[in-house]
């Protein structure tokens, strides 16, 4: 058998493919924060799972109404999904008594889309449906490019792109930060209707500062949390908790627009255990290294095309 | 005896002043006005003619009357003897007969444009209208005569709002609510409709009173309801609302849950779907409870049209507007669909079905190889 | 050289009536997708957004349908004409595998109305691996008919059309295999922008190479496989001699193949997962296992020339790399705690709809299209 020079050509492309993919010499930076970009600073110590965010995200987002019990009576989906862009879930261990503790004790984290700052749905849909506004950070959708083919859904690290698999003329469905509420000069109502301040808007590095803030505080001591916008000057006045040292979303999958503090760990709430780098750089990095200016390919087909052209002639003569 | 003699003497001679002015923002709390507005009714009240009513009573068994007689504040005699100029009703009359029915006459033409005129019992229409009969004329004609010279009319309870009892399948008499016949007789004085069976007397009072004040109509609703009554369902103000967002439900009268106090949707508590101040505004003034829920019975939506007398009264209410439940769901949640028996018995038996045939395939393969061993390089 | 022919013979056999039969079933369950959307038909969810209708329709089926490229690689570039007579039924389930995988995508995809928005330059996102994916796919059925269309001119007896087309067909055989090469290793891009919901035994920047080399195995297997099955399903001679030369590559490739996948493991020091014995352990043993036995078994010429050797040894490298394939994009794909996913009944209803399907099309054609090569006592 005479498979020298095959297994060699063969050896000799798999190699230069092989050292195209796993190297990333050309490594695209990661996207960095806009200066004006806008977000949320949600506190669990501070939530005390009234649901209003939930209510007042149906509301003024026109989401309808969504039931998982068999009695029909509540608005009570157990997670985000096509018809719920909000949610207040919990987390609770042994007697469940003590807020914020987590044993024996629990916590409410409120869950919908972080806004990445380099956001892996944006990278995933090949139809631009999915985009990041330059100024505002908002990650938004718009259904007329959307082809359906749920990628950002596969591609999210937090599963937040939800897709209405109830309906024959379906769409993606995520928060929007309230965007379309801007324009009145409002803001996003899950913070608006807040009573107690657990979530606030702001501009994101008002938010980090105010976090970090808060951090440094001493567990017990009072503090003047503000209300709805973390600007207001209407604020709560109450004992600050055991923080985790962290601010999640500081760093996480390249940094979020939506950040939290807890005092339970963040993977008990549900949240991912994210590397610093985003998973779109590893992708692009990787597709763009294969691909860049179509030059691999373009002299591989240059190859291919003289083979071709010399195999396919020789036999016909 | 002589006790009681006095006291009733008290009450019908006059409220002090002060009493006066409390009654007057009671009433104004009732509408949710500022407090400063009890003073401005009690003026209203004080300087004006008392205004006329005329009230008419149509299809009906005097629940109104008999609920509006149970106020304290005013009681009744205060009520037509000094805030309001009773002028004609059927139960309360001195007189009675064809002197009765001349006073009406002879106070519709001296108040003509200025009077009342309150409505309870729903209008039959069918057969012209022969089904109820006053002084030889029918309802429909004297709502008609009565109501095109009033200033405004209030329909009091739910026959007259609505149609109530009378107008429940299959109708024999055609009950129609006032404001409906009014509508097709193209008459277009005012209408307030104060619906309940009966209704709270102080949402009529309230509105009596307002319209006295600022000469003008409460605020109303879609189905000319005032709004400071019927803005809000009963679920919103209930106060076994917490049981109801927790899922503790009575299952049955007596019960373990019943007794505990929870939430009644399960017995037919119609109060998710039912418009009306009654857990706020309670009956009777006796207290914290004095409404049907806090008896111990399920709301059966007396003050709302298609529920009350139309739905069975245990059957579940239909929520109006829902919320968010008092459980969370939990952070991992179990989610996605699992297996079925179907689909693994589909995936097992496809599985197996490739398995078998490959497995054939292979056999009889091997038995060609082996005769192909055999024979050589031999041709079938 | 042998001359192709069609074979003849009937159409309606009992085979061809029973694929037909789950045809109907899948025609209906689909209407009902289209009418009360796919959740009513499918078990995907928010969490696994893609199930076996992208996990088999698509990434195994084009797998599977690699072998008209497998062979134009052979044949065309690397010059070896002796395995001209196995290109042409490559290639022909090679174009009925990718059209059904394309034309399965639009039960898949939710707004498929729209879908031409991929081609709209506007919309076009050029970092998307999808982008990359579904545009090369698309344009690789297009090519894949042109290389079939000289079968369609010999049956219409078009002589001219016939050589028009020999004459630029090499542009069309380079560009054959240019995409393949693109979009098969960007199948397993796909994965890569999961990041941590991918478990690390399949999560891994050199998963578009796993997935181009064994997308390669696979078509030569296909090749096999399909050779052997149609010879005996139409009970023709088998043409052992040429197939156990192109067996002779599979265990080089396997081999390959094994270095990377193995390399990359312990490199990442992650090789302790498939010892871990849950169940992604064990799919991460049964995949590898399945690659390793097909090397055995076709790394001894002797056994190379027994069919029956052949025949195992391509079935089982065909089901390691479906295998592989599922376990990266459903096994070992995890959304976080809480969720599950097993296709339903109607599901896998659809999708063996599809396979039979391209059952039928593939009976139908070499019957009546110049596809086998002709056998001399046919």
């Amino acid at each position: 058998m005479d498979m020298n020079r095959r297994n060699f050509l063969k050896v000799a492309a798999g190699s230069s493919l092989l050292l195209a993919s796993g190297t990333s010499a050309d490594a695209r930076e990661a996207r960095k924060l806009s200066p004006d970009a806008v977000g949320i600073l949600y506190d669990a110590t501070v939530c005390i799972g009234c649901k209003v965010c939930q209510s007042a995200c149906k509301e003024h987002n026109k989401m309808p109404v969504e039931h998982s019990s068999k009695d029909m009576l509540w608005d009570d989906p157990v997670d985000l999904s096509g018809k719920t862009l909000n949610i207040i879930k919990l987390y609770a261990n042994g007697t469940g008594i003590t807020k914020d503790s987590e044993v024996d004790g629990y916590s409410f984290i409120k869950r919908h889309c972080m806004h990445c700052v380099d956001p892996a749905c944006v990278s995933a849909c090949p139809v631009t449906a999915l985009k990041k506004d330059p100024k505002s950070g908002v990650v938004s959708y718009n259904k007329d490019a959307c082809i359906g083919c749920r990628y950002c859904q596969l591609a999210c690290p937090y599963n937040i792109p939800k897709f209405e698999f109830d309906k024959a003329f379906p769409q993606i469905r995520k928060c929007q930060l309230c965007d379309h509420r801007y324009k009145e000069d409002k803001f996003s109502a899950c913070c608006e209707f807040c009573p107690t301040g657990a979530s606030v808007f702001g501009n994101v590095n008002d938010l980090l500062a105010e976090a970090k803030k808060r951090l440094a505080l001493q567990p017990g001591e009072y503090y003047k949390y503000p209300v709805a916008h973390v600007r207001s000057r209407e604020t709560s006045y109450r004992p600050v908790a055991k923080y985790q040292g962290r601010i999640y979303g500081e760093k996480e999958g390249g940094g979020t627009q939506y950040l939290m503090l807890a005092g339970v760990p963040f993977t008990k709430l549900g949240m991912p255990d994210l590397d610093e780098t985003s998973d779109a750089a590893f992708s692009e990095n990787i597709q763009h290294t294969i691909y860049k200016g179509m030059i691999g390919p373009g002299v591989l087909l240059a190859g291919l095309l003289f083979a071709a052209y010399k195999s396919t002639n020789k036999k016909d003569e | 005896m002589k006790v009681d003699e006095a006291t009733e003497a008290s009450i019908i001679s006059g409220l002090s002043r002060r009493d006066f002015l409390k009654f007057c923002s009671a009433m104004a709390a009732v509408m949710g006005l500022p407090l400063g507005m009890g003073e401005q009714i009690a003026e209203a009240v004080a300087t004006q003619k008392r205004p006329p009513v005329l009230w008419l009573s149509a299809q009906e068994c005097t629940g109104c009357t008999e609920s509006l007689l149970r106020t304290n504040h005013p009681t009744l005699e205060k009520l037509i003897l000094e805030l309001i100029s009773l002028e004609y009703h059927e139960t309360l009359l001195v007189g009675s007969g064809k002197q009765a029915e001349e006073w009406r006459v002879k106070s519709m033409n001296e108040n003509k444009g200025k009077y009342i005129l309150v409505v309870d019992g729903s209008i039959p229409v069918k057969d012209n209208g022969i089904y109820c009969k006053i002084g030889g004329k029918t309802v429909m004609s004297l709502l008609e005569e009565m109501a095109s010279q009033a200033a405004a009319v209030i329909a009091i309870g739910s026959c007259s709002s609505w149609g109530g009892i009378p107008s429940a399948d299959p109708n024999p008499t055609g009950a129609t609510a006032a404001h409906e016949v009014l509508k097709s007789k193209g008459i277009k004085t005012p209408v307030v409709n104060i619906p309940g069976c009966p209704p709270n007397p102080y949402n009529f009072l309230s509105t009596v009173l307002y319209f006295l004040t600022f000469k003008k109509l409460p605020e109303l609703d879609d189905q000319a309801r005032p709004k400071f009554a019927y803005g809000r369902i009963i679920h919103e103000n209930c106060e076994r609302r917490p049981h109801f967002d927790a899922g503790r439900f009575a299952l049955q009268f007596g019960d373990d849950g019943h007794r505990k106090g929870y939430c009644l949707y399960k017995l037919g508590c119609k109060g998710p779907e039912t418009f009306a101040n009654c857990p706020v505004q309670l009956f009777n003034d006796v207290g914290a409870g004095a409404w049907p829920v806090g008896t111990g019975h399920p709301c059966f939506g007396c003050t709302e049209k298609g529920v009350g007398f139309t739905l069975p009264l245990h059957s579940p209410a239909r929520p109006k507007y829902i919320t968010p439940p008092g459980m969370f769901p939990h952070v991992d949640e179990k989610r996605g669909h699992g297996t079925t028996i179907a689909a693994v018995g589909v995936a097992a038996g496809l599985a197996g079905a490739a398995l078998g045939a490959a497995a054939v395939t292979a056999k009889k393969l091997g038995k060609e190889d082996e005769e192909q061993g055999k024979s050589g390089s031999k041709e079938k | 050289m042998t001359e192709a022919k069609p074979i003849g013979g009937k159409i309606f056999t009992k085979p061809f009536l029973v694929c037909a039969f789950f045809v109907a079933i899948a025609g209906i369950l689909i209407i009902k997708r289209y009418i009360f959307g796919i959740g009513a038909v499918s078990n995907l969810s928010d969490g696994y957004p893609w199930g076996i209708w992208i996990a088999y329709d698509v990434v195994v089926g084009t797998a599977i349908a690699c072998g008209g490229y497998s062979m134009a690689l052979l044949v065309y570039i690397f010059n070896k004409g002796e395995y001209h007579a196995l290109v042409r039924p490559a290639l022909l389930a090679s174009a009925f595998g990718y059209t059904l995988a394309g034309a399965s995508i639009f039960v898949d995809i939710g707004r498929y109305w729209q879908a031409y928005n991929l081609f709209l330059p506007w919309y076009s996102q050029l970092n998307s691996v999808m982008f990359e994916v579904a545009f090369c796919i698309s344009l690789y059925i297009f090519v894949l008919w042109i290389e079939y269309s000289p079968v369609f001119a010999e049956w219409i007896d078009a002589k001219g059309l016939r050589n028009t087309l020999n004459r630029v067909m090499f542009i069309f055989i380079a560009i054959g295999v240019l995409l393949p090469t693109m979009h098969q290793s960007s199948l397993g891009s796909l994965m890569l922008i999961a990041g941590k919901k991918v478990s690390p035994l399949w999560q891994t920047g050199f998963i578009p190479l796993l997935f181009l080399i064994s997308a390669i195995t696979m078509g030569y297997s296909i090749v096999i496989f399909e050779s052997i099955v149609s010879s005996v399903g139409f009970r023709r001679e088998i043409e052992t001699p040429i197939l156990s030369k192109v067996a002779g590559l599979i265990p080089v490739l396997i081999g390959i193949y094994m270095v990377v996948r193995f390399g990359d493991l312990i490199v990442r020091g992650k090789l302790g997962l498939a010892f871990a014995f849950d169940l992604k352990s064990v799919m991460f043993i049964i995949e590898n296992i399945l690659y390793i036995i097909p090397a055995i078994i076709l790394a001894s010429p002797q056994n190379r020339v027994k069919t029956r050797q052949l025949f195992i040894a391509s079935a089982l490298m065909l089901l390691a790399g479906a295998v592989y394939r599922f376990n990266a994009f459903l096994i070992g794909f995890d959304p976080g705690p809480g969720w599950q996913y097993f296709p339903s009944f109607s599901e896998i209803m659809i999708t063996l709809g599809v396979i039979s399907v391209e059952i039928m099309a593939y009976m139908i054609f070499v019957k009546k299209m110049p596809v086998l090569p002709s056998v001399r006592h046919a």
